[in-house]
């Protein structure tokens, strides 16, 4: 069941130690899980699932390509390999690899793409992803899903391990806010309604859940009635929840921290143009490339802020 | 565990190019060149050297092979098909559509194939992953990789070799194909890749280079690479379309293009072969 806090929180732990805690009980329960990650082992905070597991975790040293490649490998003949490295070098470094070793050959990884967008911060326009989950979605059979916080990716975690496939989890790493309450519990491909609502719906995800939430709230002080939905599965993606939003509140608004091109908003237009035609808005990146500096101004410089979306969702509901 | 095993590797090593050939003849184009050149290999490993059971493919406890140049798949499949593990007449239905022998190895489609190459270069690292997945899970079988040198051009391949070193994945054991040549021609020519033995030592593998048509000189390598404690690479120095009477001499020879005429051609060269190392045998 899904259970929010009745007030967004910045959470006390970062998400990379929940992370880490969720993958220690997976490693002792299933002895087949191996962890693999190309000299990024200390920024998912793995270091006692290191020393607790030495065998089962694999520093492949700064080749992605064969990461990917013997996760594969690792996976026919057996082990369930999770394999992390930032978002760019997680995908696009080797999407060759994880298309034709990994999902044309039915293998079993789960890829994790840390530092999402604009989270890449410092690290700048090289590292910051917006079109990894583009590139995951275009492979037949891929999983792909974006946790908004900690207690969803603690609750997905276990799911993902034991679901034979291939996913790919765009993760942010550090200090997020907190709007689940602990044991809210999730289904991959199922959206989770977050704010019920009649004349708009945002359908969001990641680190725009919080900014969806804020303008909903924002919305509802002016007497207009948005719902969201935390889209966190982009594949498949949940069309039953978004065919509802288009027939009961008529009009949409998507959030993602991510090219809109190809992303989450091309997915929910693309399958609302096919079976319902309806007023879709757009927030996120606008066919550009990330740049340096402070997640905050990021937000701002990328167009990802509550205030887009209610922006957005006045456009949207005109247009009905 | 059933296993069928043959005491005369070269005759097994031409009834794989006739296999091979009748195949590729019947669709009249495919890969000849680099499969005709790891036919010995192919008979020493599922004749000789690979632990195995036809009746139960995905047997836990099998050798692994991963043929990443994965365009030698018509080889592969003939060699899998005289040894039990599907009826000959399937290599007649090669690249047809619909069929269970696609042009590059497909571990979901075909019985024996255990890992889905084409890509070239991938093979290498899921070779790896393999080997060290086998150990972690306390198995000793072997995982035997076959790489193109054209392949190794590849730097994924070099990643890879790095961490069997690193790994010291002692039961895989790697060979490269040292035909000389490429699709587009000369390696020497292209980018050059010689020198193979010493590059993959000096990546931290054993390594040796022997005749690749000597099915004893490859039999005795993969039994001290199996000695050696080490990941281990066997540089087989091969012909391109060796032994095929009509390709072998022709410069382009990735892949060919065969007619009735020299389908039988062919195959009455390699039938005389045959009959050859059958009563060199008795």
């Amino acid at each position: 069941m899904i259970k929010l806090l009745d007030k967004i929180t910045l959470d006390a732990r970062e998400v990379r130690a929940g992370f880490a805690d969720t993958m220690m009980e997976l490693a002792e329960k299933n002895h087949k899980i191996v962890y693999l990650a190309a000299d990024l082992m200390g920024t998912l905070g793995m270091a006692t699932f290191e020393k607790t597991y030495p065998e089962r975790c694999i520093n492949t040293g700064i080749a992605e390509a064969n990461m990917v490649g013997m996760a594969c490998g690792m996976s026919v003949a057996g082990m369930v390999p999770f394999v992390h490295s930032f978002g760019p070098f997680a995908t696009r470094r080797c999407f060759d690899q994880i298309y034709m070793s990994g999902a044309y050959a039915k293998a079993n990884v789960k890829i994790i793409g840390s530092d999402p967008g604009v989270c890449a911060a410092f690290n700048g326009g090289t590292h910051m992803p917006f079109e990894d989950a583009a590139l995951m979605t275009s492979i037949p059979e891929m999983t792909v899903v974006e946790p908004c916080d900690r207690v969803q990716l603690q609750n997905l975690l276990p799911q993902i391990a034991d679901t034979y496939g291939m996913f790919y989890i765009r993760l942010v790493r550090k200090k997020n806010p907190l709007i689940y309450a602990e044991d809210a519990q999730f289904e991959i491909g199922k959206a989770a309604r977050v704010r019920e609502g009649s004349d708009v719906t945002i359908i969001a995800s990641g680190i725009m859940v919080e900014q969806a939430i804020l303008a909903a709230d924002a919305l509802a002080a002016e007497g207009i009635s948005a719902r969201v939905l935390d889209m966190f599965t982009w594949k498949p993606l949940d069309e039953q929840a978004i065919l509802e939003a288009a027939q009961e509140t008529g009009c949409i608004v998507t959030a993602e921290n991510h090219n809109i091109l190809n992303g989450l908003g091309s997915a929910v237009a693309g399958y609302l143009a096919r079976r319902r035609p309806t007023p879709v808005e757009m927030v996120g990146v606008n066919d550009e490339f990330g740049e340096v500096g402070p997640e905050s101004y990021l937000r701002e410089r990328f167009d990802l802020t509550a205030d887009h979306i209610i922006r957005a969702a006045k456009a949207a509901i005109a247009r009905k | 565990m059933q296993t069928k095993k043959t005491n005369n590797l070269p005759a097994l090593s031409t009834q794989i190019r006739i296999e091979t050939l009748k195949g590729l003849g019947k669709l009249g184009f495919g890969h000849v060149g680099g499969s005709f050149s790891v036919a010995e290999l192919l008979a020493v490993l599922y004749g000789k050297q690979m632990r195995y059971n036809p009746e139960e493919p995905n047997w836990p406890d099998r050798d692994y092979l991963v043929c990443s140049k994965g365009h030698a798949g018509p080889a592969v499949y003939a060699a899998l098909a005289l040894s039990g593990f599907f009826p000959t007449d399937w290599l007649l239905t090669i690249n047809t559509p619909g069929t269970r022998l696609p042009s590059h190895c497909d571990r979901l489609l075909t019985p024996g194939v255990d890992m889905t190459t084409g890509s070239l270069g991938q093979g290498a690292s899921t070779a790896v992953g393999i080997a060290l997945a086998n150990r972690l899970q306390g198995r000793d079988s072997y995982t035997y990789l076959i790489l193109g040198d054209g392949e190794i051009q590849e730097g994924q391949v070099w990643e890879a070799m790095s961490m069997a070193a690193q790994l010291n994945l002692d039961h895989l054991i790697t060979f490269v194909d040292y035909n000389k040549k490429q699709l587009d021609g000369y390696l020497c020519d292209i980018n050059n890749f010689d020198n193979i033995a010493e590059r993959m030592a000096a990546f931290g593998l054993e390594a040796v280079t022997v005749d690749g048509h000597d099915t004893n000189a490859i039999d005795r390598a993969i039994d001290q690479a199996k000695a050696s404690g080490r990941a281990t690479c066997i540089v087989l120095d091969t012909v391109k379309a060796k032994d095929c009477s009509f390709a072998e001499n022709v410069f382009n020879n990735h892949s060919v293009t065969i007619n009735e005429a020299q389908l039988e051609e062919g195959l009455s060269f390699l039938n005389a072969k045959l009959k050859e190392q059958v009563r060199d045998d008795d």
